[in-house]
């Protein structure tokens, strides 16, 4: 069994304007341990997909239904707030792009990751204070013991990083959400902070979602991508087959669009033209489309439905990229 | 835990904020000059060394001197004594309207806030309707339906400060509700009540604590124009904000009479202003002068 299991997850959120379809029938399985990415542009659902998984989503004005959400054979849609409010924090954590910003400016660091422990883990000061010297160590922050009486304002934007991912694991969660947990980061503490995931992670058995538009550190670090575009899942697939055999337009326009430097050739990058659709009245054609290079006739006829192009590897696209 | 002598202790927040307190040299002294002055108002028995509202008509209008050393009025009462017993009444109602203010308006601003949608339309509604009355006027209504006590002045002039307090806490509410880690502290499983208490209420408390002087000087004042209007302290009994305003009359002849409750609640208003200042900044830890990052990435 998975450990996630999302099932035609769509959210919707009501404006003035219409009803616009932020997550549209997104679906995938998250095995134990497993790493999976979550790329695509601005606006193309993947931060709603993961509020959705975490039931952040306000609603209103937010809508989220799902045939399915299952974690660890829980259906997280059928719990009310108070029942997934105990699961967030201690089965399922998420941190957020903005380093400086999701730490509260005028508490301790220390209260900030006792409160989550004796919260979950109903342990007592003393002990909640010995785990958290024992987290912010583990996360490589040196003198720990003293940092617990330090502000926020006092951390660089790397150490607030790792002090939010000491304060997301420490209760042991099975699944991590990162939300562009390195984009606000400058490349190589970015390094640090994807080795630090990456290793503790591994040693707990965590599952990962990885947020990024980014799609290096995606390759490096997943073991799986779901490429999105407009709500939906475009592409899936394991990472090096993914980015060997791209199998839908989108992706194709995405890795032509993105600077490499291992050195496989110089070559020009190719933007991807025009604008992400209007999510308020999505076209029941494929939503790519209208940017799409290597359009074919079927495109203009009818939605694409996902086909197998791989071993595990599907896209929902109509043209054939295999020559 | 064995151990932990010489290291910094796992101070709570606002043991740390406590601690921050008395760098700030202006707080420091607007707190001590504060607590001389209610001190004095409580021991006014002991201190004052006439009574307030003994008449002596032969001794009207005296300027300071060895007996009187603020001076007398125009009934021959002695100004210093007149001045200790008002502080009861001012501070009195000036404290109290203090804490009514941040009892009601605080928590209102904060659902409101906090929960918006319907439960804010409601408040802030309320709020308006009471807004929309000049403040005084709304004051004299409620005195004049319940009567000219210093109680009902007390709630009079909190029924008229609860609702400034309550649209400020609001919009700072608002303001800090979006921050990223009222969200990341979601995802960690807080519920409303810990996002609100320990959240959005530390997180707003600066602009609460400055607003909650400007409501002790407002108070203080709109207690004087209200037993000015006959609607408060009732003479004889003194209150600096009455004494105030009937010492305009002697303006020319007798200025002590004017200065003392002036220079008073001047002193009180400037002390709590301080005070405020400094209590904001050591409620804030960005305004604490500590030695900047300490951070072996950035080093």
């Amino acid at each position: 069994m998975p450990l996630l299991s999302v099932r035609n997850l769509q959210t919707r959120f009501a404006t003035d304007r219409g009803t616009v379809h932020a997550v549209n029938g997104v679906s995938f399985d998250l095995e134990e341990g497993e790493i999976l990415g979550l790329v695509g542009e601005s606006g193309s659902g993947k931060s709603v997909t993961a509020l959705s998984i975490m039931r952040l989503v306000p609603e209103p004005p937010g809508k989220i239904t799902a045939d399915a959400m299952m974690l660890e054979g829980i259906d997280l849609m059928r719990l009310d707030e108070s029942a997934v409010r105990s699961l967030r924090g201690s089965r399922m954590a998420m941190i957020f792009q903005d380093p400086m910003r999701s730490l509260n400016p005028v508490l301790t660091i220390g209260r900030q990751i006792t409160e989550v422990l004796r919260r979950h883990r109903k342990v007592d000061g003393a002990e909640a204070r010995k785990r958290a010297i024992d987290l912010l160590e583990t996360v490589g922050i040196p003198m720990a013991e003293k940092r617990l009486a330090a502000y926020p304002h006092q951390f660089s934007g790397g150490m607030r990083q790792r002090v939010m991912i000491a304060i997301a694991l420490s209760c042991n969660p099975r699944l991590l959400i990162a939300d562009e947990a390195t984009t606000a980061l400058d490349v190589t503490i970015q390094a640090q902070i994807i080795d630090l995931v990456k290793r503790l992670t591994r040693e707990r058995g965590t599952s990962v979602i990885w947020i990024s538009h980014d799609l290096g550190v995606v390759a490096g670090l997943c073991d799986r991508v779901n490429v999105m575009y407009a709500g939906a899942v475009v592409e899936s697939g394991p990472i090096r087959e993914l980015f060997r055999r791209p199998s839908h337009g989108y992706t194709l326009g995405l890795l032509g669009s993105t600077p490499r430097v291992d050195g496989t050739g110089a070559r020009r990058l190719t933007p991807i033209e025009g604008m992400p659709p209007n999510l308020i009245d999505p076209d029941p054609l494929c939503p790519f489309l209208p940017r799409c290079r290597v359009s074919v006739e079927a495109c203009r006829a009818g939605p694409p439905l996902p086909r197998e192009v791989g071993t595990d590897h599907w896209a929902a696209c109509l043209a054939d990229l295999a020559s | 835990m064995a151990s932990v002598a010489p290291s910094p202790r796992f101070a709570g927040s606002l043991v740390l904020a406590a601690r921050q307190f008395p760098r700030h040299r202006a707080a420091t002294i607007g707190l001590v000059c504060l607590l001389l002055i209610v001190l004095a108002t409580l021991l006014a028995p002991l201190i004052a060394p006439y009574d307030p509202i003994q008449i002596k008509l032969s001794m009207k209008l005296k300027p300071p001197s060895l007996e009187h050393f603020l001076g007398t009025d125009h009934f021959g009462r002695d100004v210093f004594s007149r001045l200790l017993y008002g502080g009861r009444t001012s501070l009195t109602v000036g404290l109290l309207v203090v804490a009514f203010a941040f009892l009601f308006g605080v928590p209102l601003g904060l659902a409101s806030g906090y929960f918006g949608g319907r439960i804010d339309n409601v408040m802030m509604r309320l709020v308006d309707a009471f807004l929309t009355f000049p403040p005084l006027l709304l004051a004299v209504a409620v005195v004049g339906l319940l009567g000219p006590e210093l109680q009902y002045v007390t709630l009079a002039l909190g029924i008229v400060q609860a609702p400034v307090l309550a649209r400020m806490v609001r919009g700072s509410t608002l303001a800090v509700r979006e921050d990223v880690y009222v969200t990341a502290a979601r995802a960690l499983g807080a519920g409303p009540l810990r996002i609100v208490l320990s959240h959005l209420l530390r997180n707003v408390m600066s602009p609460i604590v400055v607003q909650l002087t400007i409501v002790f000087s407002a108070a203080v004042i709109a207690e004087a124009s209200l037993s000015f209007l006959g609607f408060g302290t009732q003479p004889p009994e003194p209150s600096w904000g009455r004494d105030m305003s009937e010492a305009r009359r002697f303006l020319n002849d007798a200025p002590w009479m004017f200065l003392a409750p002036t220079v008073t609640i001047m002193l009180c208003v400037l002390s709590i202003n301080f005070l405020g200042d400094g209590l904001r900044d050591a409620m804030d830890p960005r305004a604490w002068r500590t030695r900047g990052t300490i951070d072996p990435e950035e080093a």
